[in-house]
């Protein structure tokens, strides 16, 4: 991390608006990027692929969609599980009921659907906000949990309400081991961050910010808040609801609805919240850390050589996320991708720092 | 929304609401004693609705902070209450649960609160999540996670009464009737409290203006404290009867969520708002579930709340009794 862009002179618009103007965050973007599809699959092992890295990467994509409604449009919402189960339950139906799809049409299609519904339910936002918004998502949060555990339709009166989903078979290729499912994950992943990068920093991206910053002056200056906000849930669904495809497809194979109860959605928004709201890096950080601390956690005990049994770390887990909520919002509303930004800014400039 | 359409649509809820209570009757669906126990159950569970939610809505008066944490707080009085009882008779039991929620109101002023002032509202109310979230942990870590039968001496039995005017009576849970009676008591006692007392006025003053409250000599920090301890006082007693009902275990704190919906009813700023509200939640879920559960596949209860808080907060969002002062977007 220790480098200079001294030199590097940008001598055209584009050069000047490019995803990464300098040359070293390109570099190291690559690398990383080969690193994980090249070396990854090489070196890791099944459990990291199954128990850690297939997740992390999915649980980052619906933190992403999260934090493009809560730290980029400023709009709290506490049914992104509901939205997840939306994914999950109509790629399931398109899967099921139109089987010569392609599984990839089905995911999109499953975010196309959660996204109506995300819209529908974003439609209380053009009154209201702040608290009284977290309370109508979730009512949609509850409604839907009701709608997919009632309704026999929608598991294809499955008896129980647990379904699962059929083989994943794309273009041809079977997704069956970890790896080719870790690999499909991060294509995916891989590209809808790309996709939430561009739109965060292109026009529609700061409606969404100004819109969080202010509404009011947001208005003046000529945005439309309904464009904006319904634009943000719509986005934000898609996301949320190709993760929920996801997470039901690759991750779980099989579920029921409570796979998508109100504690995911609060899981998610910790991550946010953690990582850092209004920062495409902090959904990322903010994943690995939710998804790491419980298998840390459960490891310290052996280490220091405590016994303490699964009840007691899975509240001990509860009261470090509780502290860690509070920490962050005290300390560092900005989170880990802030924490992140300040560290890098530090190693730029030393061993001179002035 | 101008006042007269806000008006009409007020009395059209209520309306609606007196029809669809009455019209298992009116179509001939259900007998009149049966209804009336559907109808009874109904508001008895709204009451507890409204216990928590008195404690929501004491907070947000005084701070503006919509604290998440009440159902946890709910769950952690009862938690160490019944655990202390264990230990020792039930009056030292009790002592020492106020004291405890009184000891957690000042921790929280001291840490979550004073650090956080001038924030936005929705930076407090994601740290009470995070404050709901460590109260869970923590109580189910000190007091132990099991489901706990909390006895208070309340009459268990239900019984019988009206048998001379219908066939077979109606059955009442006697518990029911003592916590509404619980409930009533404490509103009056809270009232009171608001009404009577210098701190009270201090409190309502807080409540109308931080700032000029502030500039008068009214200690916040104090207040603040105070009015978490009160909200920790209403949360004991919540979680006393619904844990003597349901047991003490962890699902208090669903139960409680429900309390969000009640005030949105209800309206944030309004004692009586929470209350109505509670009861209107309460009768409404049960006779919905009871009477069009059936056709729906059952479960509406666990929906039934919110979804009415959608549709207030579309029409009508400052509730049935709120402050029409509310940010419009």
């Amino acid at each position: 991390m220790i480098y200079r862009e001294a030199g590097q002179f940008k001598t055209t618009y584009a050069s000047d608006q490019q995803l990464f103007p300098i040359l070293q965050d390109r570099v190291f973007v690559l690398l990383f990027l080969a690193f994980a599809f090249g070396l990854m699959p090489f070196i890791g092992t099944e459990y990291l692929f199954r128990a850690i890295l297939i997740p992390f990467l999915i649980l980052s994509l619906a933190a992403l969609g999260l934090n493009i409604l809560v730290g980029y449009c400023g709009q709290v919402s506490l049914g992104t599980g509901g939205f997840m189960a939306i994914g999950a339950y109509a790629a399931y139906n398109l899967a099921v009921r139109v089987p010569d799809l392609n599984l990839l049409v089905v995911f999109l299609l499953a975010g196309a659907i959660a996204t109506l519904v995300g819209v529908l339910f974003g439609i209380p936002s053009l009154r209201i906000k702040g608290f009284y918004l977290a309370v109508a998502t979730l009512a949609a949060q509850f409604f839907i949990d009701w709608l997919f555990a009632r309704v026999k339709w929608f598991t294809n009166d499955a008896p129980s309400g647990s379904v699962s989903a059929p083989p994943l078979e794309v273009f041809g290729w079977l997704v069956d081991s970890p790896i080719e499912k870790y690999l499909f994950v991060l294509a995916i992943v891989c590209v809808f961050a790309l996709a939430a990068r561009n739109l965060t920093r292109g026009a529609i991206g700061r409606s969404w910010m100004a819109t969080r910053d202010m509404d009011v002056a947001a208005e003046v200056i000529g945005i439309r808040p309904l464009h904006a906000k319904l634009s943000a849930f719509a986005v934000s669904s898609f996301f949320v609801g190709v993760a929920g495809a996801l997470w039901a497809f690759v991750y779980l194979g099989s579920w029921e609805p409570l796979a998508f109860d109100v504690n995911r959605s609060f899981q998610l928004l910790f991550m946010v919240i953690i990582g850092g709201l209004g920062s495409i890096l902090g959904s990322f950080l903010g994943a690995a850390f939710i998804v790491v601390l419980p298998l840390v956690l459960n490891q310290v005990p052996t280490w220091l050589g405590i016994p303490l049994s699964t009840a007691m770390i899975s509240h001990i887990e509860f009261m470090i996320f509780g502290a860690l909520i509070v920490f962050f919002l005290i300390v560092e509303p900005r989170g880990l991708a802030r924490l992140w930004a300040v560290g890098k800014e530090k190693l730029r400039l030393w061993p001179f720092p002035h | 929304m101008n006042p007269a359409l806000s008006r009409n649509l007020t009395i059209a809820f209520f309306a609606l609401l007196t029809f669809g209570t009455l019209s298992p009757l009116l179509f001939g669906s259900a007998r009149f004693p049966q209804w009336l126990e559907v109808i009874l159950g109904g508001l008895m569970s709204g009451v507890l609705y409204s216990l928590v939610a008195i404690g929501l809505v004491l907070i947000f008066k005084a701070s503006g902070v919509f604290n998440f944490a009440q159902g946890a707080m709910v769950l952690f009085a009862a938690l160490s209450l019944v655990r202390l009882m264990e230990k020792m008779p039930f009056a030292a039991a009790l002592a020492l649960t106020v004291l405890i929620m009184i000891a957690l109101a000042w921790l929280i002023e001291r840490l979550v609160l004073r650090p956080l002032v001038n924030q936005d509202p929705i930076v407090l109310f994601m740290a009470t999540l995070g404050v709901a979230y460590f109260l869970d942990g923590f109580g189910q870590t000190v007091w132990g996670s099991d489901i706990y039968t909390l006895d208070v001496g309340m009459p268990k039995e239900p019984k019988i009464l009206l048998e001379g005017t219908f066939e077979g009576g109606i059955l009442v849970n006697m518990e029911d009737v003592f916590a509404a009676v619980i409930a009533g008591v404490m509103v009056v006692a809270l009232a009171l409290f608001f009404q009577k007392t210098g701190t009270g006025r201090a409190l309502r003053a807080v409540a109308d203006d931080h700032q000029a409250a502030q500039s008068v000599g009214i200690p916040l920090n104090r207040i603040w404290v105070i009015v978490w301890s009160v909200a920790g006082l209403v949360a004991l007693v919540a979680g006393v009867i619904w844990g003597s009902k349901l047991g003490v275990q962890f699902s208090l704190q669903l139960v409680a969520l429900k309390a969000l919906p009640v005030v949105i009813l209800g309206g944030f700023t309004s004692i009586p708002g929470a209350i109505i509200g509670g009861l209107i939640i309460g009768l409404g879920e049960k006779v919905s579930e009871v009477y069009l559960g059936p056709y729906l596949g059952g479960g509406i209860e666990n929906w039934f709340a919110y979804v009415l808080a959608l549709v207030f907060l579309l029409f009508r969002p400052e509730g049935l009794f709120g402050e029409r002062h509310i940010d419009r977007v």
